[in-house]
């Protein structure tokens, strides 16, 4: 890739690199079989094309998913020059528009989320490369009057058993007039040369030398920024502003009511600011003025005490607890948590009479045409989604997209290009957060020990209701993204009862890096670790003996151990813990080596992670997303915590919605277990076993158990003194 | 009107002497690699070299950048062994702060051409990675340290 990405339509037309034509391999619904044309430098543009090849020898593969560190961007064009046998080094990357050949079958609409990627991604690129090759071989057959059995292709060269070769870019004209294949052979795994091997990032010289294009970089002529007053309170409304000040601000060029409250518009986002200090507003708040995290908490464990819609039901869990020997109650709580990407929140939008360009770092571009076509009223087919890179997802760029909304608005009413930026504390502040839950569980152990009924009610809000997910996601009133990792406990227990309560409150919630399972596997992985040691079991050999019959969930948690040295002796003051958990197809098992203080800090030293994600495309990109995602899951278990004060986030920016740093950066060992298994998903299974491995490792260590998130050194005090 | 060194190019901007010069940086010299992060000077996303020393651009009013020499990620060489280092590890992941982090790296080994892990620790911990990149700013450090120290990179 050559540092940034095509920006626009118009530069795609325009680049040199096509003068000659390219070859196109596009997808095309509904039968999804490829097609291929010669694209002119008037016609190279494809609104359904996967590759392009040029007769520069560039291979430039179009990308439907975004790339928000996951490496999406390295990992699919491996897939597509696996089959396609080009050179590595042609290869430049460029963001899909919207079309419906781009979607994903899982979400039905262009997004980037739930760790699918790979999974959905796979065949049909592999098939498209695969077309490619014989389509380029066929070429070559033809221009010597040879049988293409006679010719193979190899490193960006088609090549005759005579010796005789030609380049792709020397076969683009003659391949792109010949009926592509209805169908290719894909390489068998023993014969890849890429897949299953590191490759370094496509995007690594971009993101190194400052060229790498983000939505806040994006620059148009005469463009000016806007920033944004909104409520205090989440769904307050404006009674009434004095704009006078504000519009005084040198640099100040507008100010505006918008739908969500009162647009300063500026010459740069330092001068809107400036003016967005000066207004004078008036909110009338609403009705979640009130919202306090202590009541909500307490709100919270009095629902958990009575049951709640039925998630999931074997045997009879109320009865075997009542009459067994050995009976566990517990009460788990986590609050909502930010996402603080570290780019915040931001788009351009450039509105005309009949057109609409966006450049937004999204994970969501279906959702981003649809806004710009409901609020700007111009035709769906004459806007254009640009998707830049995004400087951090973690779901919050799936949201609803509120800050599009804004720019359009703001677009429409001073009728030049817009850029709009919220400034970290209005990211922080704006919602679409994890959802806060409470949990109360309680199980029964037989006199031997064994794990023979679970109960587990779960308090918190939906995440789907009122999106475009809610019908998929809510079957029964139950929200399944609120109870994964809980319904579907892998452990053989023969009586279990999970129910589920979704109350209604005003804060936004939404998709939040591995989503219920961030919930659940603390929950769950805490939970069943007391039950090991109520039943004086070793924690391993307890859920190891529970998976007799879960080889992949039994596999990771035995290589984790062994690597861990489970068992061994460790320095003194130094505690380990386990936890395994399945999501987004894949299983990960961690071990957390810790210490606390005599302060009650606590100082994660090492994690060994062990992953099974199926067939692997990166092993290391596989390990970035693994040491990704404990890091993002310890910032949540050591420190993140957004709470409300008489509706108002007490959060605002990084000195008090702290993250991990450099200083606080445990070793950290990922182990890939061989397989041959359909793929699983990356981006988020590293984070859910992070916190109950913490936990269950300062239980280890000091006999303390905590069962709320943050962990708090001063209940790790209190805990002790019991 | 303030007069700007940046790069070794000579700027005279007609702004607001008290504006942050991270704001002077992206939206008047549309030099965009300087990340926006926090505004409050710790995030370490803005990191730019001041007279050669690593500082929070978000936190420098122009007109105290005036007449000093100020180099942004741009004024790296592309060969310069922290940005080979950074590729060969794979450090990034969203991009996002990896300016703000290879300043403040080029900026250490200027002053401890061979740290050990401690000292990253004391002068990386003002730059956050929100993708959890740290192993590998770590692991990269110390690759550029050995090769600047094998006289093979600046």
């Amino acid at each position: 890739m050559n540092g940034s990405m095509k920006m626009s339509r118009r530069e795609f037309l325009k680049g040199g690199a096509i003068a000659g034509g390219s070859l196109i391999i596009g997808m095309y619904l509904p039968l999804s079989h490829f097609s291929a044309a010669l694209a002119t430098p008037e016609t190279s543009f494809s609104p359904n094309a996967f590759i392009r090849i040029d007769t520069d020898e560039t291979v430039t593969i179009i990308v439907t998913k975004s790339e928000m560190g996951q490496g999406v961007y390295t990992s699919l064009p491996m897939i597509i020059a696996e089959e396609l046998e080009c050179d590595w080094k042609s290869i430049r990357v460029e963001s899909a528009p919207v079309a419906p050949v781009f979607n994903s079958p899982v979400f039905g609409a262009q997004l980037t989320g739930g760790s699918t990627s790979i999974r959905t991604e796979w065949e049909r690129l592999a098939k498209a490369g695969a077309i490619g090759r014989e389509m380029l071989i066929a070429a070559a057959a033809r221009t010597w009057n040879v049988v293409p059995e006679t010719c193979h292709a190899e490193n960006g060269r088609v090549i005759n058993s005579n010796g005789k070769s030609l380049s792709y870019g020397d076969l683009v004209k003659t391949a792109a007039t010949m009926t592509p294949p209805r169908d290719a052979p894909v390489k068998s795994p023993d014969a890849y040369k890429l897949i299953g091997k590191p490759a370094h990032r496509l995007d690594g010289l971009a993101k190194a030398n400052g060229s790498a294009q983000f939505g806040l970089d994006v620059n148009l002529p005469g463009m000016l920024t806007a920033v944004i007053s909104r409520s205090p309170v989440f769904g307050g409304k404006i009674i009434s502003f004095n704009s006078t000040k504000a519009k005084a601000v040198p640099g100040v060029t507008d100010v505006v009511q918008i739908t969500s409250g009162v647009a300063v518009i500026a010459t740069g986002f330092w001068e809107a600011l400036k003016g967005r200090e000066a207004l004078e507003i008036s909110w009338s708040e609403g009705e979640w003025a009130d919202l306090n995290t202590p009541a909500l908490v307490k709100e919270y464990a009095t629902l958990s005490a009575t049951q709640g819609l039925i998630a999931r039901k074997d045997g009879d869990p109320g009865k075997e607890i009542e009459k067994a020997a050995k009976r566990l109650n517990a009460e788990y709580q986590l609050p909502y948590l930010a996402h603080a990407t570290l780019e915040p929140n931001n788009c351009v939008v450039d509105l005309k009479a009949e057109s609409c360009d966006v450049w937004i770092g999204t994970q969501y571009q279906t959702e981003c045409r649809n806004t710009a076509a409901r609020i700007s009223g111009v035709k769906p087919e004459t806007i254009n989604i640009h998707t830049t890179f995004l400087g951090g997802g973690f779901g919050r760029r799936a949201t609803p997209l509120p800050h599009l909304v804004d720019a359009l608005e703001v677009a429409k009413a001073v009728k030049l290009p817009i850029k709009l930026v919220l400034t970290r504390e209005d990211d922080m502040q704006a919602g679409y957060y994890r959802p806060q839950w409470y949990d109360r569980l309680s199980a029964g152990l037989d006199e031997s020990g064994n794990l023979i009924a679970w109960r587990h009610t779960i308090v918190g809000q939906s995440i789907a209701t009122g999106t475009p997910f809610e019908a998929m996601m809510i079957k029964d009133g139950v929200d399944r993204s609120s109870v994964e990792g809980a319904q579907d406990i892998p452990y053989s227990i023969p009586n279990i009862l999970v129910d589920l309560h979704s109350p209604k409150k005003g804060v936004p919630v939404f998709f939040w890096r591995s989503v219920g399972h961030s919930h659940t596997a603390f929950v769950v992985e805490s939970f069943l670790d007391e039950a090991a040691r109520a039943a004086g079991k070793d924690p391993f050999e307890f859920r190891r003996a529970l998976l007799a019959d879960k080889p992949r969930h039994r596999g990771v948690l035995e290589l984790a151990a062994q690597k861990a040295g489970w068992g061994t002796p460790l320095a003194a003051g130094r505690g380990r813990g386990i936890a395994v958990h399945e999501s987004f197809g894949s299983f990960v098992a961690q071990v957390a080596e810790v210490s606390v203080a005599s302060s009650g800090e606590v100082r994660v030293h090492r994690v060994i992670c062990a992953v099974d994600c199926g067939r692997i495309v990166n092993p290391d990109i596989i390990r970035a997303q693994m040491e990704s995602g404990i890091v993002f899951g310890l910032s949540a278990a050591l420190h993140g915590k957004i709470t409300l004060k008489a509706g108002r986030v007490e959060q605002s920016n990084y000195q008090n919605y702290p993250v991990i740093r450099m200083d606080e950066m445990p070793e950290i060992e990922v182990h890939i277990v061989p397989s041959t298994e359909n793929p699983g998903g990356c981006g988020e299974p590293g984070v859910p076993p992070i916190a109950p491995a913490v936990v269950n490792a300062i239980c280890a260590a000091t006999g303390a158990r905590i069962r709320s998130l943050p962990i708090q050194p001063e209940s790790i005090l209190s805990e002790i003194k019991k | 009107m303030i007069d700007l060194v940046v790069n070794g190019k000579k700027y005279s901007l007609d702004v607001s002497p008290d504006t942050p010069l991270l704001w002077v940086i992206r939206d008047k010299l549309h030099l965009s690699g300087t990340k926006y992060g926090c505004g409050l000077g710790i995030c370490g996303a803005c990191t730019v070299h001041i007279d050669g020393i690593a500082q929070h651009s978000c936190q420098m009013q122009v007109k105290d950048a005036a007449g000093k020499e100020i180099t942004t990620i741009e004024g790296i060489p592309e060969d310069h062994s922290v940005k080979v280092a950074w590729q060969e590890e794979d450090v990034s992941q969203c991009g996002w702060c990896q300016p703000g982090q290879i300043m403040a790296a080029v900026s250490l080994l200027k002053t401890k051409p061979q740290p050990g892990d401690s000292d990253i620790d004391s002068k990386m911990t003002g730059n956050i990675c929100r993708c959890g990149t740290y192993q590998r700013i770590r692991r990269a450090i110390h690759k550029a340290s050995k090769m600047t120290g094998e006289g093979v990179k600046k």
